[in-house]
């Protein structure tokens, strides 16, 4: 896509038709989570929208948020939201590597200055910059430099989000989220571990299509992916109303499909979208597997207690302070998004104390 | 039949959601024959055990129009035993499917020719007779 065409020109120039674009449209704002009913809207921002630069930075991290949007199940949708933006620097999917590589980083960020969209994976280590480098720069100064003239920054993932794995006990690298550093833009949390494809791509469709920062949760998350927790939007729920709980995971109850709480299932904890929005082509998620949700797009979540033990005896018992802060509200906008980073910090803190 | 199929695992889910969304499809209906607008469900928006999905399409059954649309991959679009009310299902070009609704209208728009590609057509026919 060239830099002055907008969707709508590139979309045509490619030989798609407007039955084609509708589609498009209808399956993006379905990726979005938006009604139906504004499949029009959609239709009309992305047919003008201009093609964004992305520059992609990956830190401590285990490459599992790209290759969950590399292996994602929709090609053809994500495809042309990836053309439809301009992935100026990505070390994982790039084939340059070293100071050419950076300094055509520096040259995406010289060109669209205040512009550009930084999506980060992995957490920073601050305890020694040089655990982590690329091309001799520590991840401390890269995410610095990135940054300071970027528009927002997506922390895509639980680690670049909330210090993730490398930030579990005893950290130690010193891991922190990139919202312990950068304290100056919107960041929008997506979380999970990884978090689900289409969620990445969905917060990139936002962007492409109303140029806003989505709807965030008190966590810094977009709410229209992470409003609801799965435990609300599980297919089991009338099970757990009944009290009918598999004990283990082949007794008569695990081959009913009952509930999975004893199991240890953190869905009445966890918000996010695998209930519905579902992985592996739509085709299930943990629960719907016959394994308990662990919670894995929320704070610390290794470190609260078994995966296998029951809520009830784990160290999620403040949590009342979290959902406080959720329902304090959700906020829009860049002053909001600062806003809502700082009661991430204190939900963070109470949740701590 | 798989190894898989042989495990003898039941379940006997269900989410409560089935009846209301048919209710809100006959609604929607009512509002359509009532001169109202259509209405959009995507099926992604509420939650469904396994095999809820199969029951709703298997009550709604199948009417006297099927079409497929081949842009961007093809779309399937099927009017249920009930005239007015549409399945729609997106695939992307390795078939894997990236959206469905049920579409509660008179004609789903996706079948409508569009004006600009009806107009693309024109430039394109008139290039064909210039030739
Ligand atoms: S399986 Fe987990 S999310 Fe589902 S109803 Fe039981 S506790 Fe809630």
């Amino acid at each position: 896509m060239r830099k002055d065409q907008n969707l709508g020109e590139y979309l045509r120039s490619q030989g798609v038709s407007r039955r084609g674009f509708l589609k498009f449209c209808s399956a993006t704002a379905s990726l979005m989570a938006l009604p139906p009913s504004a499949v029009a809207q959609v239709a009309e921002a992305l047919a003008a929208a201009r093609r964004p630069s992305v520059i992609w930075l990956s830190f401590q991290e285990c490459t599992g948020c790209t290759e969950s949007l590399t292996r994602s199940h929709s090609p053809t949708v994500e495809s042309l939201i990836f053309d439809a933006i301009s992935l100026d620097y990505h070390h994982t999917l790039q084939a340059a590597a070293g100071h050419g590589a950076e300094a055509a980083r520096e040259a995406a960020q010289e060109e669209n200055k205040g512009e550009y969209i930084l999506v980060v994976d992995g957490s920073i280590p601050v305890d020694n910059p040089a655990y982590s480098t690329i091309a001799g720069i520590s991840n401390l100064d890269m995410l610095k430099d990135s940054a300071k003239d970027c528009f927002a920054i997506v922390s895509v993932g639980t680690c670049a989000a909330f210090g993730g794995l490398p930030g579990a006990a005893p950290n130690p690298t010193g891991a922190v989220a990139v919202s312990d550093i950068i304290t100056d833009k919107p960041i929008i949390n997506v979380s999970g571990c990884p978090p689900i494809p289409v969620v990445i791509t969905g917060v990139l469709a936002h962007f492409l299509t109303f140029g806003t920062i989505p709807e965030l949760d008190a966590l810094g998350r977009p709410t229209a992916f992470f409003g609801q927790n799965i435990h609300d939007r599980c297919y089991r729920r009338p099970f757990y109303e009944r009290g009918e709980f598999a004990e283990t995971f082949d007794d008569e109850g695990a081959r009913k499909g009952w509930c999975l709480y004893k199991l240890g299932c953190k869905g009445p904890i966890t918000y996010n979208a695998c209930a519905t929005v579902k992985w592996n082509q739509g085709m299930g998620f943990p629960i719907q597997a016959g394994h308990g949700c662990i919670a894995c797009s929320e704070p610390r979540f290794w470190d609260k207690g078994g995966f296998y033990d029951a809520l009830s005896t784990g160290d999620w018992g403040t949590r009342e302070a979290l959902l406080g802060a959720a329902g304090a509200g959700a906020a829009l906008g860049v002053a909001s998004a600062i806003r809502a980073r700082s009661r991430k910090k204190k939900a963070m803190a109470e949740e701590e104390a | 039949m798989s190894s898989l199929d042989t495990i003898p695992v039941t379940t006997e889910v269900a989410t409560g959601n089935v009846e209301p969304l048919l209710h809100e499809i006959r609604h929607a209906l009512k509002r359509l024959a009532g001169g109202e607008q259509g209405t959009t469900i995507d099926l992604k928006s509420l939650p469904l055990a396994p095999g809820e999905e199969e029951r709703i399409e298997a009550t709604l059954g199948t009417g006297e129009v099927r079409a497929e649309v081949d842009a961007l991959g093809p779309t399937l679009i099927r009017e249920t035993s009930y005239p007015g009310v549409w399945l729609i299902t997106h695939k992307n070009a390795d078939n894997a499917v990236v959206a469905r609704f049920i579409e509660v209208t008179y004609i789903p728009e996706l079948l409508r020719s569009q004006p600009e590609d009806i107009d693309a057509g024109i430039d394109r026919l008139e290039s064909e007779l210039r030739t």
